[in-house]
């Protein structure tokens, strides 16, 4: 019993801290690719290619001035920050990072916890992540961050919905919820699940962005007409709690899509864990080079997207493949 | 067996802590918070039982959709307070309050009592089975068993949402001859400068 | 049925076209000058801050007559003269305040005695508005430059004004 939790304790810490580095890298990675698809260099100054770069901007955030604005909601404004980042970083505790493997003789699972409805808790808890930002817009009392969160709302509304259909496809053909039962059916390149569901796997792309609040859907922070949107009043700490958060959701929606769509851990020659950070990586660079490549939505034009043509097109992927299914017995 | 019923404690106390919290208070925001508190812990009380997915379910479905769009109503009409709400100018009647309260407390016993003292199916005490919960079943029972309810309430949801458009739409022939238009007032004093 | 036909073309056609226009500038070479490592050389004729030139034999060329502040739009010039041993005249204080001068290069061309220039130099920045007054010391130049290719240009200018240069 002490065993099993030390083990699942000693995951959970190395899991957070990875997720964490991932993050900070993220940022870089953007930053440096972003600035080439410009014709820049980006940030190269601190380290070996600008490797220490995240270092240097969390130390500079810690030690940033916490400045608390007259005339919020002080309860709220604390709160926010913290429902912003704990959601993203619960989704990491079914995905399926690498097979199972032994170490100094004991057995150790790929994933923290393989619930068997694993799919479904992750849209659960990644749902949970809008009441950071509508909180945070609300909390702030200024008409920036208020208009931030609206627009939030709306947006994860609208798009929860078909990004929860996206996916129903490749649950009818797999029979299972469960995250590891996902990526063992996906043994070999054929039968990863973008083969069979190919619009299924577009449009999850699409819904993730949104969900994501990244661009071309990141209207809650649209810096040329919002400032910062929903975090316009926050600085320090709290900023970043919202900065790291959505480099975890995107890591995480990363995550889940190659776990259901790429085949997980799955492939030739490397190790497991090396094909699913490769895989991971390669989702992640795709929205940083979607961001570099395409303006903002207007507001309409979102709203028109999700509810005219991504939702129909979810629906239709759903019941095409329910028929297939069905039909095949 | 301790584990479980701390675990199931703390999450009962704090779903109706939740729910009581969510009347008590005056700001809405604070209300819907806690609303979905309360509905966490009761998310909790759910996997306890082995429904994994009513729970998650629930989660996504009334924490993740339903009550964001509370909060964006919210929001939107930017409501901080009682006076927001217009509770303070039209204060119930005594008398109605504690009648009310009175039939609800009533209502409240009878259900625990038929609920407990039934024996006949143990009430809730019985252990679930297996399955309880999982995917399956819930399906199974939703598309069988309750299959007209189940349809019916969505008729419902139609039925409210139509109510909810043709409300809020504007009277068509207000758009049409209500304010002139722009072309209208400008054509005149445009011919006029041209002459 | 038109518009989802367009929305296809734009997914399958459009899109990629957008995302190989990214892919094809992630492999250029970026365009950064990497500022305080790496400089780029500013034109002949451009106009930082000042220097007073020294005559061959190493005596100062300003003999204060005040032409330059007297020019100067800006009014940043301030200087008081004083005699020499061997009784010419030369500047004991020439300052010029940065801040007010614009840089317009009127001083050198009214200088007679070819003594002030604009040199190349703009990196002046300084945390107190008093070290943006630059004083004799700091502008004369150490040694005489043989010649100055600022000069010929000052004496295009003068001949086309009909001003009389210095030998």
């Amino acid at each position: 019993m002490l065993e099993m939790i030390i083990i699942a304790a000693i995951k959970v810490v190395v899991v957070i801290v990875a997720v964490l580095t991932g993050c900070a890298y993220s940022t870089l990675l953007e930053r440096r690719v972003v600035a080439f698809m410009q014709n820049r260099v980006g940030p190269n100054t601190a380290g070996p290619w600008g490797l220490l770069t995240p270092l240097a901007d969390g130390l500079k955030l810690i030690f940033k001035e916490d400045i608390v604005p007259a005339g919020v909601e002080r309860m709220t404004y604390a709160l926010a920050p913290v429902i912003a980042f704990i959601p993203s970083m619960l989704a990491f505790a079914v995905v399926p990072f690498t097979s199972d493997f032994s170490l100094f003789g004991r057995e150790i699972s790929g994933t923290l916890s393989d619930l068997n409805i694993g799919v479904i808790y992750i849209f659960a808890v990644t749902s949970l992540a809008v009441y950071g930002i509508c909180l945070a817009g609300w909390s702030s009392g200024s008409k920036y961050s208020l208009l931030g969160g609206i627009r939030s709302s709306a947006q994860m509304i609208s798009y929860e919905l078909s990004y929860g259909l996206t996916i129903v496809g490749v649950i009818l053909i797999a029979n299972t919820l469960s995250m590891r039962e996902l990526v063992a059916q996906q043994d070999t390149v054929t039968h990863w699940f973008i083969w069979r569901q190919p619009l299924g796997f577009l449009l999850y792309l699409t819904c993730a962005i949104a969900e994501t609040n990244r661009a071309p859907f990141d209207l809650p922070e649209a810096e040329s007409e919002l400032v910062g949107g929903y975090h316009t009043e926050y600085s320090s700490m709290r900023f970043s709690m919202f900065f790291i958060g959505e480099y975890a959701a995107m890591l995480a929606v990363s995550c889940v899509g190659t776990t259901i769509f790429l085949g997980g851990w799955q492939g030739p020659f490397l190790p497991p864990i090396v094909w699913f950070v490769l895989k991971v990586f390669g989702c992640m660079f795709f929205y940083i080079w979607l961001r570099a490549t395409f303006p903002r939505f207007r507001y309409d034009q979102l709203m028109n997207f999700g509810w005219k043509f991504l939702f129909p097109l979810a629906l239709l992927n759903t019941m095409v493949t329910a028929f297939f299914v069905l039909w095949k017995g | 067996m301790t584990g479980d019923m701390i675990i199931f404690a703390v999450s009962a106390v704090v779903a109706v802590f939740g729910a009581v919290m969510m009347i008590a208070q005056k700001n809405p925001v604070a209300s819907v918070m806690f609303l979905i508190l309360s509905l966490l812990a009761q998310a909790v009380c759910y996997v306890q039982l082995g429904a994994l997915f009513l729970g998650a379910v629930l989660v996504v479905v009334y924490a993740g959709a339903i009550m964001v769009l509370f909060l964006f109503v919210i929001m939107l009409l930017n409501l901080r307070g009682r006076e927001d709400l217009g509770l303070s100018s039209h204060p119930m009647n005594t008398i109605t309050k504690f009648l009310l309260v009175v039939l609800l407390g009533v209502e409240l016993v009878l259900i625990v009592k038929s609920v407990f003292m039934s024996g006949a199916v143990g009430g809730m005490m019985a252990k679930p089975t297996d399955d309880f919960g999982s995917v399956a079943q819930v399906a199974k029972l939703l598309f069988t068993k309750y299959m007209y309810p189940f349809q019916l309430t969505g008729v419902l949801l139609l039925v409210a949402l139509v109510g909810a458009v043709v409300m809020a739409r504007k009277d068509r022939s207000e758009i049409a001859h209500g304010a002139p238009s722009e072309e209208a007032v400008n054509e005149p004093t445009a011919g006029k400068v041209g002459r | 049925m038109t518009e989802i036909l367009k929305a296809f073309v734009n997914v399958i056609i459009k899109m990629p076209q957008g995302f190989g226009v990214t892919l094809k500038y992630l492999f250029r070479k970026p365009v950064t000058v990497q500022y305080p490592k790496q400089k780029i050389p500013m034109t002949p004729r451009y106009r930082g801050r000042h220097y007073l030139e020294r005559y061959d034999d190493g005596t100062e060329r300003c003999v204060c007559c005040g032409l330059c502040a007297a020019a100067c739009p800006a009014d940043a010039i301030y200087m008081e003269p004083e005699e020499t041993a061997n009784g010419e005249r030369k500047a004991k204080v020439y300052e010029i305040n940065l801040l007010r001068c614009i840089f317009c290069g009127f001083c050198e061309e009214a200088c007679p005695e070819e003594a002030v220039f604009l040199g190349q130099d703009y990196e002046f920045s300084a945390d107190n508005r008093n070290s943006f007054i630059w004083t004799k010391d700091q502008m004369l130049v150490k040694h005489p430059r043989k010649e100055n290719p600022l000069k010929r240009i000052i004496r295009r200018v003068r001949r086309v004004y009909g001003v009389p240069t210095a030998k």
